[in-house]
């Protein structure tokens, strides 16, 4: 690790940043390289990553090699679902897992539905991470730099975080759902809205944890302005439990979504296949197809726990205290 | 040593209480084969009972209850529509048709002791008659609005004048009810509950009269929530809103056979699957509203379902004031070829559904073979839309949440296929799903802002007028037209006292409807009601009239 | 610790505040406007004239809001739209089975989670120790209404060991004083009534106690795990003390701390599940009713619920931090 040359002010300033970077970066580079050490040897977070990776091409490629349309009601036309009697073909050579209540073929429909659920997760966590590393962000750095006004700020946007959580996060959820009405985004911001105070309450930790570390001290001391220290130089070392923390937050956002679906606060046009809808749709049919619920579940169930296996890894991989 | 013991406490705490529990089932199960099982039935309905009183009633659950315990002078044959005797032994219209003379069974009492007269009938009468302030509002006595049309005293000036004129006693056991005319409904329409006689002590003792708050805001009287008090095999005996069961048990002092059972409690679960396994893990004994997909899996494993002879309707409703394009009939007539109703109706309903060729079931006098049918086809649809000039047309459609309806089980599955079959003819559709309370009635049977809407009505009575006159008899927001020659041949039909001629103008005019397509009719649906295993001695009612009184439980 | 606990409350106070005022604003953005949220659709043009009345609609916001919280203080907090009740006797008629609901869910998450946790890292490693933490990993990641579907699908449907629906056996005639059946059976000596209500509590208790068991485990583990690592710990089998001894004064009390602090968190995981888990098992407590509320789209219920929860909440919160305090006497001056 060379240190930049030279004399003069700005360059003493970021030789001594560099100094103290290197202190943490010298631990940061071996942590982030001892992470993904630990996190190769680990099986769990193997297969977390092998489940996510299928899962992401099932969603990103499957709807192009999906044998059949996901509105086409052929059962139906073909008269060989009858669900008002009580019969929905199962698993067949030309559809892989029967049809759904509707004529629609299921396989088709799960693929398709991949995509959806993994687009509403993705932007449900991404909502709540953006609100919530703004919030707690600012708060953090306004408490750790700001002085007696930064403490003020800090204060109040705590509140706000401490409202958002004082309620369960269904009622939160069903709460901004009313506002808005039945649809698909009403439930990626409510979800969104849920996982906000987690975030803002992580980077607001992490931030403030580094405020009192020794390069931060000097830095400022020095006269380099709270604001460059804070995106520069804090962010960036905050960054790995905002990860950890996403990819958990991810697989609890694909259940959720579903938990609203069942309670009738999403969309209920089923035209655009979405792991949640169908599992509430196919309530009715549990007892002729039960398949038809087990589908989607499992792809939930798989989903999430992919998600949170690799979370888990990442968060005992980055976690100094465990290293045995 | 401390944490160990509050563990070792809970644990045995535990395993005390499961012992307890285990114990005090299977004691229970010994002693209660004996007693509480075999004459108490619990039915699992999908909704609360809004009141009790079935004068203020209008909705399934409350009519159900109130079938029970309270008796009409005339009563449909069990499980058909045809008018027999109830608490009126027989009755004779005079020469005009205008007045009904009816002569009352004897020896019959009231729950609360009193006796069942010519006085009661006459209180009962004259207090809908005279009904004053809230008792007037549309929604508390919708059904004496539906069939009498209006009060002594109309204080809304919309209403017409009231059908019914005077009730007279005769003696203790002959009364004469006047009307202002001859008419279709008349004896037929007092077999609803909704005239069922009520005990005149309790009336006053209770003030059932007495309705307060407001028109969205209705505070019924203690003599609705708690005081019911009628003649029929069963007396009420307790309500729990927040366990949402109803409790009602055997009246011994019935004047005819004696109910079987000692107990029926109505329970309601919303949620149909939990209806399901409650019905197969013996929590109730028996449900209403089976969902078709399992009416043959039950009849498999041993449950009686009984099926109810289709006396419904579903139709797809159109609206002339909508899109204006819905005034010109042959957009209409297309989306009625567009429809592949047969496919619907052999995939997702009941056995024994079949596609409607009008807006009338076909047990019902009055339906006619020769209406113009509308086959299913697309190219004939796509036809008449371009002579219509309605190539690219695009409509609202609206849609039922969370609701089952004995004639739609499932209106989300039914809304998609048929929007499917109007796309594959050209038309786009906009879905609007609305939930059923209160949003959806209002937004599609009041104003003009919807184009297609489902919706359907189960028959009160045996009389074609309580079908196809309801919905075409005169101008309704529903369907947005003016006809005036079909609303004069509407009234001229409900003023014939002769049964043949009427018949033959309600097969006119189901013609003229079939002509005039103001909606599409879907389909007649027979819903069923599904009773335990050992249940036996309940018929089911194209109304919904099943009689408790002859349950039983057969080991 | 007196001090401790008014500081404590007097923090409450701003975060209701902004509730109230949250909820306030709630209020008049939902579709509609204020009146129909409170009136439902059908409300005719007098009601509609009275409740802009007594809301104050037409005075500015800020005197609206007065009165808002007027009312709240007074608790109360509106009439059902469906029921034609008030809400606070909606509430307290249903709370109770909530709370029993909860109750078992929590006497299962601890009973069975605790001691699961505590095994897992005493043998760590070993198949015990894996299927644990696999089991708690899944525990998390499966919806709670498919799990309450599939345990009333096998073991109350098919095998018929447990009842599917309700609180109580409809035939079976309970007197009820306090609404808690459980407790009213015992109070009434019906003990058949008692315990057919603790038979009801079991599945729907399973299917809720599922994440707070799944949570316990693992934090009981990795804290356990923490704890054997310490020097105390060591220090103490250097001196002899078997090990059971060890464990049961040290191990195991340090262990439980951060179980008793996340009972809060736990909570508002139980109260999210209990409205799916009522549901499904239509269970009459609090949880289901909001469930219908949604349906019916019941506003006064939804709010006047939120406040109340949020309310008891916070209580929850409160008396876990003083407990928590109790506990770990490093905790006390904060």
């Amino acid at each position: 690790m060379t240190l930049a040359p030279g004399r003069g002010k700005k360059v003493k300033l970021d030789r001594l940043a560099e100094l103290s970077a290197v202190r943490d970066d010298e631990r940061g580079v071996s942590l982030w390289r001892e992470a993904m050490r630990r996190l190769r040897r680990n099986p769990a977070a193997i297969v977390g990553a092998v489940i996510l990776v299928l899962f992401v091409l099932v969603a990103v490629v499957g709807p192009f090699f999906v044998p059949y349309g996901t509105t086409d009601t052929m059962g139906i036309r073909e008269g060989v679902v009858k669900s008002g009697q009580g019969i929905i073909p199962g698993p067949s050579a030309d559809h892989w897992l029967g049809y759904d209540h509707q004529g629609r073929d299921e396989f088709s429909r799960l693929v398709v539905g991949a995509r959806q659920t993994l687009i509403v997760g993705i932007v449900s966590t991404l909502i709540g991470l953006t609100i919530g590393v703004f919030l707690g962000g600012l708060a953090g750095a306004a408490a750790g730099l700001g002085g007696r006004w930064g403490r003020a700020l800090d204060n109040v946007l705590m509140r706000i975080v401490d409202m958002m959580l004082s309620l369960p996060s269904l009622l939160l959820a069903v709460s901004v759902a009313a506002l808005l009405g039945p649809s698909i985004v009403t439930v990626m911001i409510a979800v969104g809205v849920v996982s906000v105070p987690i975030f803002a309450r992580l980077l607001r930790g992490s931030m403030i944890a580094q405020a009192n570390r020794d390069y931060v001290l000097a830095a400022s001391s020095l006269g380099v302005r709270g604001s460059k220290i804070a995106i520069s130089h804090i962010l960036p070392n905050s960054l790995a439990p905002v990860i950890v923390q996403a990819t958990l937050t991810l697989a609890t956002a694909i259940i959720e979504v579903a938990a609203l679906s069942f309670l009738g606060l999403g969309n209920p046009d089923s035209a655009v296949p979405e792991w949640g809808l169908m599992l509430a749709d196919a309530q009715p049919y549990l007892g002729i197809r039960p398949g038809l619920a087990i589908y989607p579940a499992v792809g939930i169930i798989i989903t999430a726990l992919g998600f949170t296996l690799l979370g888990e890894a990442m968060r005992e991989a980055l976690d100094p205290k465990l290293r045995r | 040593m401390r944490a160990a013991r509050p563990k070792a406490a809970i644990a045995v705490i535990a395993v005390a209480a499961l012992a307890v529990a285990g114990c005090a089932e299977s004691e229970r199960d010994n002693e209660g084969s004996g007693q509480s099982a075999k004459d108490t039935l619990v039915f699992g309905t999908a909704g609360d009972p809004k009141v009790l009183d079935p004068s203020l009633a209008s909705d399934g659950e409350s009519l159900r209850v109130a079938r029970q315990i309270f008796e009409t002078l005339v009563r449909p044959e069990e499980g058909g529509t045809k008018v027999t005797p109830g608490l009126a032994e027989s009755w004779t219209p005079d020469a005009t048709g205008a007045v009904w003379t009816f002569k009352l069974r004897s020896g019959v009492k009231f729950h609360d002791g009193t006796d069942f007269n010519a006085e009661a009938v006459c209180v009962n009468f004259n207090r809908w008659y005279n009904s004053t302030g809230l008792m007037q509002s549309a929604d508390v006595t919708a059904y004496w609005q539906d069939v009498m049309g209006g009060f002594a005293k109309n204080e809304n000036p919309e209403l017409p004048p009231s059908l019914f004129k005077s009730c007279t006693v005769k003696d203790s056991t002959t009364v004469d009810l006047a009307f202002a005319q001859a008419s279709s409904k008349v004896p037929a329409a007092l077999m609803l509950p909704s005239f069922s006689i009520h005990s005149p002590k309790a009336l006053q003792e209770f003030d059932a009269s007495n309705i307060t708050g407001t028109a969205d805001d209705i505070k019924y009287p203690s003599y609705a929530m708690e005081h019911p008090t009628g003649t029929g095999p069963f007396k009420f005996k307790a309500w729990n809103v927040a366990d949402k069961t109803l409790t009602i048990e055997r009246n011994e002092d019935y004047w005819g056979t004696k109910a079987k059972l000692k107990t029926l409690v109505f329970r309601t679960i919303s949620d149909e699957n939990a209806r399901k396994q409650a019905l197969r893990s013996g929590d109730i004994q028996g449900y209403d509203l089976v969902g078709p997909p399992d009416v043959e899996p039950l009849k498999s494993e041993g449950f009686n379902v009984l099926t109810r002879p289709a006396f419904n309707i579903l139709y797809l409703a159109i609206n002339q004031k909508g899109n204006p394009k819905l005034a010109d009939p042959k957009v209409r007539q297309a989306i009625a070829y567009a429809l592949n109703r047969k496919a619907l109706v052999d995939s997702k309903l009941p056995p024994g559904a079949e596609v409607a060729t009008q807006f009338l079931p076909s047990t019902v006098e009055g339906w006619n073979d020769q209406v113009t049918k509308y086959d299913y086809s697309v190219e004939k649809a796509k036809q008449l839309l371009a002579e219509a000039g309605a190539s690219n047309l695009t409509l609202r459609f609206h849609y039922p949440t969370e609701v089952t309806r004995p004639y739609m089980p499932n209106p989300k599955d039914i809304y998609e296929l048929l929007s499917a079959d109007l796309k594959a003819a050209g038309i786009t559709v906009e879905g609007i799903p609305l939930k059923w309370t209160p949003d959806y009635l209002n937004a599609t049977t009041s104003g003009n802002k919807h184009d297609l809407h489902l919706l359907g009505w189960t028959g009160d009575y045996g009389d074609a007028y309580n079908f196809i006159g309801t919905f075409f008899a005169r101008q309704k927001d529903e369907w947005g037209f003016n006809n005036p020659a079909l609303f004069e041949k509407f009234a001229k039909a409900d003023g014939t006292a002769d049964a043949a001629t009427r018949t033959a103008l309600y097969k006119e005019l189901n013609a003229d409807i079939m002509n005039f397509v103001p909606g599409v009719p879907i389909s007649h649906s027979p819903p069923a009601i599904v009773l335990g295993k050992d249940v036996t001695g309940v018929k089911a009612s194209p109304l919904t009239d099943e009689r408790f009184a002859t349950a039983e439980f057969k080991s | 610790m007196f001090r401790f606990i008014v500081r404590r409350l007097l923090q409450l106070v701003p975060t209701l505040f902004g509730l109230s005022i949250l909820l306030f604003i709630w209020l008049h953005r939902l579709p509609g406007g204020p009146e129909t949220a409170l009136l439902g659709e059908r409300g005719t043009p007098e009601s509609r004239a009275a409740i802009r009345e007594s809301l104050g609609l037409d005075e500015p916001l800020p005197f609206q809001y007065g009165r808002f919280v007027k009312r709240l203080i007074q608790l109360d907090l509106g009439t059902s739209i469906s029921t034609k009740r008030e809400v606070t006797t909606e509430f307290l008629q249903r709370f109770p089975g909530t709370v029993e609901l909860t109750i078992m869910a929590m006497v299962i998450a601890i009973g069975v989670g605790i001691p699961l946790g505590y095994l897992a890292a005493r043998r760590r490693g070993s198949l015990l120790d894996q299927a644990s933490v696999g089991g708690s990993l899944l525990g998390t990641c499966v919806p709670i209404f498919f799990l309450a579907y599939v345990l009333k699908a096998i073991f109350a449907e098919n095998l018929g060991w447990f009842p599917t629906i309700g609180r109580q056996d409809a035939s079976i005639e309970a007197t009820h004083i306090t609404n808690f059946f459980v407790l009213d059976g015992i109070l009434t000596r019906e003990w058949d009534a008692a315990a057919d209500a603790i038979w009801h509590l079991i599945l729907p208790g399973i299917a809720l106690a599922s994440i707070p068991l799944a949570i316990i485990v693992r934090i009981t583990r990795a804290s356990v795990l923490e704890v054997l690592g310490e020097d105390f710990v060591r220090t103490a089998e250097a001196k002899g003390l078997t090990e059971r001894t060890v464990r049961r004064r040290h191990v195991l009390r340090n262990a439980m701390l951060p179980v008793a602090t996340s009972i809060g968190l736990l909570t508002g995981l139980l109260l999210s599940g209990a409205v799916l888990t009522e549901t499904v098992f239509a269970f009459s407590g609090i949880g289901a009713f909001i469930r219908d509320a949604i349906s019916n789209l019941d506003y006064p219920v939804l709010m006047g619920f939120i406040m109340i929860i949020a309310v008891i909440f916070a209580l929850v919160n409160l008396l876990v931090d003083v407990s928590y305090s109790l506990i770990d006497p490093r905790v006390r001056v904060r």
